[in-house]
């Protein structure tokens, strides 16, 4: 177990200067002066184009200015804006809203997802079964920003039972709308590959056994079948916890949440390697480790699993 | 100027009056004073792109913020009449070349430190020594010594650097006592006591010099009518009611709280829900069969903005030398059609080369933007006809798309020649092909006065070397007569002038205005009273609850 981690962890430090790298570099190709744009239609002074070429390097090759961000960033500094700001106050800020959002919407995903797999599950074909199948269907059909505006419009301007938009506090109620729309697709993904997983192993025989052993069916079903059914459903809410944080851009837009999506997208447009970069970076680090995570819980959930 | 992509922030002409014009007061009475003085209210903005130093801001997230933290030596009405002063007691001058600028009396930073005359002359000379690389810089070359502060790069393509300035100060300006100082121009300029309004002529606190510009522009300490609480990036930037403020009436409400967005439809609808208590500028998305009229009801109102939206040759591709075609594609373009049918109504169809709404414009002085296809295809007969693909650029990463391709379309089926509009992915790529000067077809651009007066809509824009003429256009006659009319005694022999020089203009035809913007804007029922000013941002002093 000891070494299978120190592998996986040691595996992670190419993976990390892999992906750095070839952001940074697509950053830098996205073509475009960077400070073309930036005084309306009028060119910027000179002057100020020569001080931000020289403050941030930018006439050097793509090679030296990584090497320079990255000899800054393992002494801890993430670097600065082309508007002069921390870029380590920026991740700082942002991440948490990014990070709870994301819990939430996971939280919804596996409550509401689970819930219907393993009751559709247990009974299929019945009543249920077709309004969970046809339901998720329709929520894996719409886009996300559908979902988000429609109920953004209905519950917040139409009814007014929520605040359309978060406030800066990001209380955990505010988010639950939002953290729903960020993980609509998901809970639909996660309520079929529960409701699969749970389908074939009631006919297992080890259900069968203890069906045949007389235990009640609440334990059969709460802890042989669910827990023996649940990887599958784990690889999914482990991995998705990563693709929700990079995709919560357009939930963050449509409700306002100051988020990674923002700056990343902010920073795409305005060239701002450093700060692409810093924030991917530590979503790179989210992947690799809840990666490892999920490898390290499917030894948990079935024991004939094992690391050496 | 700052338009287009984003807005612009701060300067010039008149939306009360507009408002009015439009049937679309938004004072329903006067508010409840009482419920005012404690009050608070929520507006919309964009997070700054730079910190707040206003002699580094050109674009409207900070440019509004800044117009609200600072008051100048003169302001521009809100009506959109002729600057007057506000800081300044009096700016005098026998010959537009040296000015004698006496401030008032008594009037505080927002940290308690007097404003005095150097602190005028400190940041102007902060401003214009180029190592400090201030986007607004150049608003001081008419002061004498601005050369020996500000170097260039030679060639001005790099990589050469540019040297070391020679001084560290602008010769032309002397400090005399506390409150009296003296300002040399290197030659007259009648408009230059109306430029001192702009935002980048705002005096700096002596603590703006004892700490980094950054860190000043974090925490910026104003002299206008509100002061600065707090910045949370992205979030919100709190703003309070500034008491010792005495130079015009103080602000009614107490407190300000700017919300920072980044989606202009959640704003919409924060709005919508009266979570939300002004928004300058309702989303493209809501124009669209007016919804916002039914939306918002008694709580939108339409004004115009001094900004004007054109398409400019390339003049330096020979195939656009030919004035007669310039006119002819000019002519082709029925801006009515475009107005009421893409935009609603909510833009004007431009008839002048000076937005009206500017001191010293001359209303439907522009004779190129009638709609006469007829004779349209004369002229282009007249200059030979057009060879190849007619491409109009426009950057695709705003709202500009279906105008512009109505624009080829009309052109096209009007002179009968291949015409279609092309989108450049970024603004970023846009500008940067503009300022190579490596465009090969008509490119949009847009225009919003920096001050109020025509001078702003003649020499950056078709005098040669002019900080905006990027289509190269040069003609010695115009150069001739706007250097004539900038140096003019009086600002009436100024306009006089300029109108020459626009005459002119109109022959050549470098640039064809397309519609005047118009603004749509909404608040919500909380707010009683308001006004926006020249520019169409709200006046904060005058929101009553």
């Amino acid at each position: 177990m000891g070494r299978y981690l120190l592998r996986r962890l040691l595996q992670l430090v190419p993976v990390f200067i892999g992906t750095t790298f070839l952001i940074y570099a697509l950053v830098w190709a996205v073509p475009g002066d960077p400070f073309a744009g930036k005084c309306g239609e009028r060119r910027c002074p000179d002057q100020y184009i020569a001080f931000m070429t020289e403050k941030y390097h930018l006439d050097q090759n793509v090679f030296v200015q990584y090497a320079n961000y990255m000899k800054n960033l393992l002494q801890g500094d993430f670097g600065q804006t082309f508007s002069q700001r921390e870029i380590s106050d920026i991740i700082l800020t942002s991440y948490p809203n990014t990070l709870k959002l994301a819990l939430v919407a996971l939280a919804i995903e596996a409550v509401i997802g689970l819930g219907a797999g393993v009751l559709t599950g247990l009974r299929r074909n019945g009543f249920l079964d077709n309004l969970v199948l046809v339901s998720t269907l329709f929520l894996i059909a719409l886009p996300v920003f559908v979902v988000g505006f429609v109920l953004q419009w209905l519950l917040g301007v139409q009814w007014g039972i929520i605040k359309p938009t978060v406030s800066s506090e990001m209380r955990l109620s505010e988010l639950i709308v939002p953290g729903f729309v960020l993980g609509s697709a998901s809970v639909a993904y996660i309520a079929r590959v529960a409701r699969t997983s749970i389908a074939e192993n009631r006919r297992a025989d080890y259900v069968r056994t203890a069906i045949a052993k007389g235990l009640p069916m609440r334990r059969v079903v709460g802890v042989h079948l669910l827990r023996n059914s649940l990887i599958p459903v784990v690889t999914l809410l482990g991995t998705d916890l990563g693709a929700l944080m990079g995709g919560a851009i357009v939930t963050e837009g449509i409700f306002g949440i100051n988020g990674i999506g923002r700056q990343v997208f902010r920073a795409i447009v305005t060239k701002e390697s450093a700060t692409v970069v810093g924030i991917v970076v530590v979503l790179v680090l989210v992947y690799l480790v809840m990666n490892l995570l999920v490898d390290l819980l499917y030894a948990a959930l079935d024991p004939r699993i094992r690391y050496e | 100027m700052r338009v287009s992509k984003r807005a612009t922030s701060a300067i010039a002409l008149s939306a009360a009056a507009a408002l009015v014009a439009s049937g679309c007061s938004s004072g329903e009475g006067d508010g409840d004073a009482a419920a005012s003085k404690d009050g608070s209210i929520v507006i919309h903005g964009v997070q700054p792109e730079n910190p707040l130093v206003p002699s580094n801001t050109t674009e409207t997230g900070g440019g509004k913020v800044i117009d609200w933290l600072w008051t100048g030596l003169v302001e521009y009405p809100n009506d959109g009449g002729a600057p007057r002063n506000a800081l300044a007691e009096s700016i005098d001058t026998k010959d537009s070349k040296v000015f004698t600028i006496k401030i008032k009396k008594g009037t505080k930073f927002h940290d308690g430190t007097e404003v005095k005359a150097k602190n005028f002359v400190d940041a102007w000379n902060w401003a214009a020594y180029s190592p400090n690389g201030a986007q607004n810089g150049t608003f001081f070359s008419d002061i004498a010594g601005f050369e020996q502060t500000y170097t260039s790069d030679p060639d001005g393509e790099g990589p050469q650097k540019a040297p070391a300035p020679t001084a560290e100060k602008l010769s032309g300006l002397k400090v005399v006592d506390d409150q009296t100082f003296e300002v040399t121009l290197s030659a007259p300029t009648a408009v230059f006591p109306t430029k001192l309004g702009y935002s980048a002529f705002m005096p700096l606190p002596d603590v703006f010099f004892t700490q980094k510009p950054e860190e000043f522009g974090k925490k910026p300490v104003g002299n206008g009518p509100v002061k600065f609480v707090s910045w949370e990036d992205n979030v919100l930037i709190k703003l309070t009611r500034f008491d010792d403020y005495n130079l015009r009436d103080k602000m009614k409400l107490k407190d300000v709280d700017v919300k920072l967005y980044q989606d202009e439809n959640a704003a919409y609808s924060d709005l919508l829900a009266n979570n939300l208590d002004f928004m300058e500028t309702v989303p493209t998305s809501a124009l669209a069969g007016d919804k916002w009229k039914t939306d918002l009801g008694e709580r939108g109102l339409s004004t115009t903005t001094p900004s004007t939206a054109l398409i400019a040759f390339p003049t330096y591709d020979k195939r656009f030398q030919n004035p007669k075609l310039r006119r002819a594609v000019s002519l082709a373009i029925n801006r009515q059609e475009i107005s009421d049918k893409i935009f609603f109504g909510t833009r004007k169809p431009a008839d002048s080369w000076a937005n009206p709404l500017t001191p010293g414009a001359k209303p439907g002085n522009c004779t190129a933007c009638k709609f006469d296809a007829t004779e349209a295809k004369r002229l282009l007969t007249e200059a030979g006809g057009f060879t190849g693909e007619m491409v109009f650029y426009y950057n695709a990463d705003s709202s500009h798309a279906d105008w512009m391709q109505a624009v080829a379309q009309q052109v096209k089926t009007n002179l009968g020649i291949e015409a279609r509009a092309e989108g450049v992915p970024t603004f970023a790529v846009f500008r940067q092909n503009i300022n190579a000067h490596k465009m090969t077809g008509p490119y949009r651009a847009a225009w919003q006065q920096d001050y109020p007066d025509v001078e702003n809509w003649v020499n950056p824009l078709y005098v040669t070397g002019g900080s905006s003429n990027d289509g190269l256009y040069s003609n010695p006659q115009v150069d001739a007569l706007a250097k004539q009319a900038s140096a003019a005694p009086s600002l009436e022999a100024s306009h006089e002038a300029f109108s020459k020089a626009v005459e002119l203009v109109d022959q050549d035809v470098p640039s064809i205005p397309i519609y005047f913007y118009g603004q749509q804007s909404g608040h919500s029922e909380k707010i009683k009273k308001l006004e926006l000013n020249n520019v169409g941002e709200l006046d904060i002093t005058s929101v009553e609850l």
